[in-house]
């Protein structure tokens, strides 16, 4: 792939508008490479702003290369976390290039722009020549300063891959490259374009009986002109969209061979190991530091007092850690009056109480909520409790770096490359072209890894040591000092008119993070409504965690809906259809739900079930979970869930990403929580920070409704926010008893 | 000098007795699919097999495996590589999100279906709730072990 001393041919390049989307280029010894770019005004989704810069601002987010082993390459900006985009983002491509798919490979896009321009554009272009100059003078250099500049914009998250990406560059991009081929054999062959068919990498035309491979005109391809906006397939046309095709990291995730950056093992790089601690108060120092037991210990080659945190660098991590365990470190004290859970949710009742009832921040609002409450025919209140919840991927937090003769490499797990490179930028004050950030598969992560304090720790123990390093923080450091899903206090009133119609929806709450639209419940026709926020100190750092504000909205509001219905002596689901009647969508998703599950039957004693539904990132998910009480403690038994995200790309991913939110929603609602004691996080490991297991996980079943409408849903995160409250309704409908706050099981314990 | 059987073949390596075989594995003899995730024996994803017992290797000394033949996950296949009928299962169920648990849910699962050909649920249940799943694989997890002992047909691709 990049052998350069092979190239045998001038470079020639298509001219590429400085405005232009897409863009091509003859691979080093020949062969095709398509790239796309996004430029301002491109709706793309959130990332649309960040790119928006300038006139004329592009960032390459997507590539293709066609090799003259006629494999396709997808070269993909997203990294691989165990959500599928490495294999769906080249399912996309793959369709509209009619590429065989048994000869479609997946690489992960450098991300550091100096990387891109010096190894990515030398191993795919060959040998610049004048005209290629040409073109890169203004547009390549120019595309990838930008990406230098944008450093966030590079990112995975917010369900997104499949949706902007694999929509808007990856299909285009295999569109474009098809025509171009078509084009090389239309005048090679002296047929029209239009009589030539593709399938399985090979180019037909039938009349002359002549065929040939893709690889056999992707040198040519290069030469044609390119449709900047090309015609992409009907639906009625995919043969790769819409199927289950075969995951392509899986095979190397049964066999051990799969990479982790934990398993980063530079070639030729003898590697140190560090183990490292920060402060268990947030944002406080290092005030003593006394290694006296620890420095004389096996292994230990030095220990460091780091300012902001400690290290222990060692022969192996297992030593370096032992020593650091023999570490005594004091910390300088933390400036908040926030010290316990209890002092947290008082804060944040302080700030409802203010707010009072008309008071915070309008999120929506809609008729004349005061007045609505004051005449309804009956009027109901709760008050919910989130608790702060870590990420816990099973990938612990590492960082392997190696800094020397003014560069640095690192290898690390994150979801934000980019950021790394800048952040370590600021810190080392080496220049971003002299750092190179891998990154290979992550062990989940879950918005873990959208920080980058971690690859700073590790780069600033090998530039004050001169070793290359490998950092891990043991489990107790990433349960302890990350970033958290935020505690929050949210209450609520609602009023229902004589019929038991609910006419009034007030709600006052303490944390708006993202998606702002989470704390509305706008799927519902209510006819007054006033959500409100009434922002507080957070003690503990803020960190997308999966589903962002739908974790604690989704189940707020799907639990208050619930008693609304009961109050008004109605059905749930009932309850909930008659306020979607004008919602076409959701109404056939909670239809579809109630059918599957069989929501009208009555439960054999002792079970129940509960029903919730709502919409994020884009797609529509109603769930109805099931539970047996009879021993007195929840024992799930099933969860059904119907979706609606328009169309789905790959079915059984999809299915596989609902099948994951749900297990990480109901572990949150059975046992997540962590508790503040003197300014520290009590909860430390899996003994105490509880995970489903295999035993206590329902039978799932995951329906899926293609809806035709546009643009499409995501799948990583909808799966997650419906699954607690339809626990939680089902227990109150065993039981009677309604949850107002989490985790579940210790009220049940 | 630890000497022990590692995947069928005599090693030697010089570490520490106390030093856990999952960092002998990883930092000594470069076999990295077996996987840290807590460091104390609470998720599984260090699971490796010691005379044929799957045990935890993040909190197994090496001494424990002096003289013993410790199978890991890149030890299941077989002399060419071919997989196991657990592996081509955890394909066809596609099993997998991250990944980075599945060397110890594989590793647990494989010690299942040799002791027992055909596991009921509380057989699966009992076997596997040792191993934690972060991405909630559990369910494909049931179902390939009931494909792999023959209880239940692979999923085919198009579905």
């Amino acid at each position: 792939m990049n052998d350069m001393t092979h190239a045998n041919k001038p470079s020639t390049l298509a001219k590429w508008s400085r405005r232009g989307v897409i863009g091509a280029g003859v691979l080093a010894g020949g062969g095709l490479l398509i790239g796309v770019a996004v430029r301002p005004g491109n709706p793309i989704g959130a990332l649309a702003p960040k790119v928006a810069g300038g006139e004329g601002e592009q960032l390459i987010n997507s590539w293709v290369k066609i090799g003259l082993d006629n494999v396709v390459t997808a070269i993909v900006p997203h990294c691989e976390m165990g959500q599928g985009a490495h294999s769906v983002l080249a399912q996309m491509l793959a369709d509209e290039l009619d590429a065989d798919w048994s000869k479609v490979e997946v690489m992960q896009a450098p991300t550091d722009g100096s990387y891109v321009v010096t190894d990515t554009a030398r191993m795919f272009v060959a040998p610049f020549t004048l005209h290629a100059a040409d073109w890169i003078e203004p547009t390549w250099n120019g595309l990838f300063t930008q990406v230098a500049k944008l450093a966030d914009a590079l990112i995975t998250g917010g369900s997104s891959s499949i949706r902007t990406t694999g929509q808007g560059q990856m299909r285009v991009a295999g569109a474009a490259a098809r025509g171009m081929l078509v084009g090389a054999a239309a005048d090679e062959w002296g047929v029209p374009a239009s009589e030539i068919e593709t399938r399985d990498s090979t180019l037909i035309h039938k009349a002359s009986g002549k065929s040939a491979t893709y690889a056999e005109f992707a040198t040519a391809a290069a030469e044609q002109p390119m449709d900047q906006t090309p015609t992409l397939k009907d639906p009625s046309q995919y043969r790769l969209i819409g199927k289950s095709k075969a995951r392509t990291d899986i095979p190397g995730k049964v066999n051990g061979t799969a990479l982790f950056g934990i398993d980063a093992a530079p070639e030729g790089v003898a590697l140190s190991y560090a183990a490292t601690v920060r402060s268990p108060v947030p944002g406080t120092r290092v005030a003593s530091m006394d290694a006296s037991r620890a420095k004389d210990m096996k292994g230990v080659l030095q220990i460091l007092n780091m300012g902001d945190f400690v290290a222990v660098v060692a022969d192996s991590y297992w030593q370096a850690q032992q020593a650091l365990n023999k570490v005594n470190v004091t910390w300088t004290e933390g400036a908040s009056a926030i010290r316990t859970t209890q002092d947290q949710f008082d804060v944040y009742a302080k700030a409802l109480d203010d707010a009072g009832e008309t008071g915070g921040d309008m999120a929506a609002s809609k008729g004349d909520a005061p007045a609505a409450l004051a005449s309804a025919a009956t009027v109901i209140e709760a008050e919910y409790k989130a608790p702060y919840l870590a990420h816990a991927p099973m990938e612990p937090i590492n960082c392997t770096a190696s800094v020397k003769d003014g560069k640095c490499d690192v290898w690390t797990s994150t979801q934000v490359p980019l950021r790394v490179r800048t952040e370590l930028n600021a810190a080392l004050g080496i220049d971003k072209s002299n750092i190179t950030v891998h990154h290979p598969y992550l062990g989940g992560s879950f918005g873990r890894r959208l920080e980058a304090v971690y690859a700073v720790m590790t780069a600033r123990i090998a530039q004050a040591t001169g070793y290359p390093v490998k950092s891990i923080w043991s489990r107790e450091e990433d349960t302890q000092k990350a970033l958290y899903r935020p505690a929050e206090l949210s209450r609520f009133k609602a009023g229902l008119d004589e019929s038991g119609a609910l006419v009034v929806y007030d709600n006052v709450f303490t944390q708006r993070d993202d998606p702002k639209e989470a704390s509305v419940p706008g799927i519902y026709a209510i006819p007054n409504t006033s959500v409100r926020v009434a922002e507080a100190e957070r003690y503990l750092p803020f960190a997308a965690w999966r589903s962002v504000d739908h974790s604690q909205h989704g189940w707020f509001i799907e639990s208050f809906i619930d008693e609304a219905a009961h109050a008004a002596g109605k059905d749930p689901y009932e309850f909930r259809l008659a306020m979607l009647k004008d919602a076409p969508r959701h109404t056939a998703v909670l239809k579809k739900v109630a059918e599957i599950s069989n929501w009208s039957a009555p439960s054999p004693e002792g079970t129940a079930k509960g029903i919730a539904i709502v919409e994020s990132f884009g797609s529509i998910v109603a769930q109805v979970h099931e539970v047996d009480m009879s021993s007195g403690k929840p024992k799930m038994l099933n969860a059904w869930a119907v979706c609606d995200a328009g169309f789905v790309v790959n079915p059984d991913g999809f299915k596989n990403q609902i099948e994951g939110g749900i297990v990480f929603g109901l572990t949150a609602a059975m046992y997540g929580e962590l508790d503040l004691v003197d300014g520290a996080i009590k909860q430390s490991n899996f003994h105490d920070y509880k995970m489903l297991r295999m035993d206590e996980t329902p039978a799932i079943t995951v329906e899926i409704i293609n809806s035709g409408t546009v643009p499409i849903g995501g799948a990583g995160e909808p799966g997650l926010p419906p699954a607690a409250p339809a626990l939680t309704n089902a227990i109150f409908a065993a039981t009677g008893k309604r949850l107002r706050e989490l985790p579940i099981a210790k009220q049940f314990a | 000098m630890a000497k022990f059987i590692l995947n069928g073949e005599s090693v030697q390596v010089d570490a520490d007795p106390a030093m856990p075989i999952l960092w002998v594995m990883r930092e000594k003899l470069g076999l990295s699919g077996t996987k840290f995730g807590c460091g104390i024996a609470q998720c599984g994803a260090c699971t490796v097999h010691l005379d044929g017992q799957p045990v935890r290797s993040c909190s197994t000394p090496v001494s424990a495996a002096e003289g013993s033949e410790i199978t890991t996950i890149e030890g299941i296949a077989g002399p060419e590589g071919e997989l196991t009928a657990l592996q081509k299962a955890w394909i066809s169920e596609q099993v997998p999100q991250c990944g980075y648990c599945q060397s110890g849910q594989l590793m647990s699962a494989t010690a299942l279906l040799r002791d027992n050909p055909t596991p009921s649920d509380e057989d699966i249940d009992a076997a596997m709730s040792g191993n934690v799943c972060r991405c909630g694989t559990y369910t494909r997890i049931r179902r390939a072990i009931k494909v792999a002992s023959g209880q239940l047909e692979p999923s085919s691709e198009e579905a």
